[in-house]
């Protein structure tokens, strides 16, 4: 895969825009610098001090996926935590419900994904119990991404995936990013993924085919991405709720 | 990797917007709608990075609101801009900085229409046509070539489609559809999206 480094700074002339394509010869292009705003600004404050190095790598390994389809939202993810090249925890639910009626799938730092679930599960059963009803997946999706705009900038990881009724996917990430959409995946096994959904997926899939689908596509990235692996979780919801098929039950239910 | 343009016309603004939201090298979304409505006739074009484009640009957003609320009339879209600028600049020397590259189209019954080109660095330069992105290495001198003041809305939209093209020729990237808007007297009216033919 092509990557883009653009080598910008203060000064004036123009630099070049390095391309490496896979024969791994080097493209040069002549492209006029952009003034970088870092000069400027202090962003970098608002980073923690670097002199106190972590004891374990941090790494964002995982594939989930969403859908929207004729009969509901499915959330499928892999169950693998991986802390660089170590299995950290072989099965460990990256779906979580928040009510019953929505569940978040994550991906990122796995303590961030964790904090950042209960927080907002407090925030959505506050507001249900000021307001006797429950909050719309997008006002969800907008109050958790405000939360999260504070630490934009630090080390906090989060990509999360609100799946809910009604039928709805909003993808919310720590960047600031929010997205509603049919069909998102998330991870470092999602182009894998995306591969298997964008051809098969169909509105008018049954529900059996439609979790055989997800659960392919899961495993296929699993296959090809040395951070994904071991069990598919499943989670299927509907007007009536959510409904789910764990692969690994047990000791690690964090619900 | 996003592309905006603008092309103002003696009494009309000519806007369009790619359609693609994307996270590294994937495209999350093909039908991403990068325009904010401030106001009836005033639209804002935002681009930028990942959070801040929503934030800054829903901020704006509910101002503009708020002013109509209190004072019972809109901003026109100078002061519209003017005020989106100040905001930008504010930040810009604060902790957390906003990157997002703006075009404010708008029509104001006094003046006319108004096309204002914004970028992170919080300059302001009102301007008869503008574009924002890597296409827009590609395009401007496009428009510098056929752009009249005069042009009608077909011209313009001609203009557009050629600016379209080149960028389906030419920019390494693919950007699969665009959202065009004009803004004219009676309001903002929505066109149909252009989807470059294949090469």
């Amino acid at each position: 895969l092509p990557l883009i480094c653009v080598c910008g700074g203060l000064s004036y002339t123009a630099t070049f825009l390095h391309m490496n394509d896979n024969s791994g010869t080097l493209l040069n292009f002549f492209m006029p610098s952009f003034l970088s705003s870092a000069a400027f600004t202090c962003r970098s404050l608002a980073k923690p001090s670097l002199t106190v190095r972590r004891p374990f790598n941090l790494s964002h390994g995982t594939t989930t996926l969403g859908f929207i389809f004729q009969g509901g939202v499915i959330a499928a993810a892999d169950t693998r935590a991986s802390a660089g090249g170590l299995v950290a925890c072989p099965f460990v639910h990256k779906i979580s419900p928040i009510h019953s009626h929505l569940v978040v799938t994550s991906s990122g730092s796995g303590a961030d994904c964790m904090l950042w679930e209960r927080i907002l599960r407090r925030e959505i059963r506050l507001y249900q119990l000021r307001h006797s009803r429950c909050l719309s997946i997008c006002g969800t999706a907008k109050l958790l991404s405000f939360m999260l705009h504070p630490f934009k900038g630090t080390d906090v990881c989060v990509a999360l995936t609100l799946c809910g009724w009604d039928k709805e996917l909003i993808y919310v990430c720590s960047d600031g990013a929010r997205l509603q959409g049919d069909i998102f995946s998330v991870g470092s096994g999602s182009p894998y993924a995306y591969g298997i959904l964008d051809g098969s997926l169909r509105w008018s899939l049954s529900n059996e085919e439609a979790i055989s689908l997800a659960r392919e596509a899961v495993f296929r990235a699993t296959h090809r991405d040395a951070y994904s692996g071991n069990h598919v979780d499943l989670f299927h919801i509907t007007a009536q709720g959510w409904t789910n098929t764990l692969s690994a039950v047990g000791m690690f239910d964090t619900v | 990797m996003e592309y905006l343009i603008g092309i103002q016309g003696p009494d009309f603004v000519l806007v369009a917007a790619d359609n693609v939201a994307a996270s590294s090298i994937i495209q999350m979304k093909h039908d991403y709608d990068k325009m904010f409505k401030l106001s009836e006739k005033i639209l804002l074009l935002c681009v930028g990075e990942a959070g801040d484009t929503v934030q800054f640009a829903e901020y704006i957003q509910k101002n503009v609101q708020l002013y109509k609320m209190r004072n019972g009339y809109e901003l026109s879209p100078s002061a519209a801009a003017n005020f989106t600028r100040k905001n930008l600049a504010e930040y810009l020397r604060s902790r957390t900085p906003y990157h997002v590259n703006l075009l404010l189209a708008g029509y104001d019954d006094t003046d006319g229409p108004g096309l204002y080109y914004m970028d992170y660095m919080s300059s302001l330069a009102k301007a008869p046509f503008a574009a924002h992105g890597y296409g827009a290495f590609l395009t401007l001198s496009i428009l510098d070539r056929h752009y009249k003041p005069d042009l009608t809305r077909e011209e313009a939209l001609d203009l557009l489609k050629m600016c379209v093209e080149e960028l389906n020729r030419r920019f390494i990237l693919n950007l699969p559809s665009f959202s065009v808007r004009v803004i004219d007297r009676e309001g903002i009216h929505d066109l149909e999206k252009i989807t470059p033919s294949t090469k």
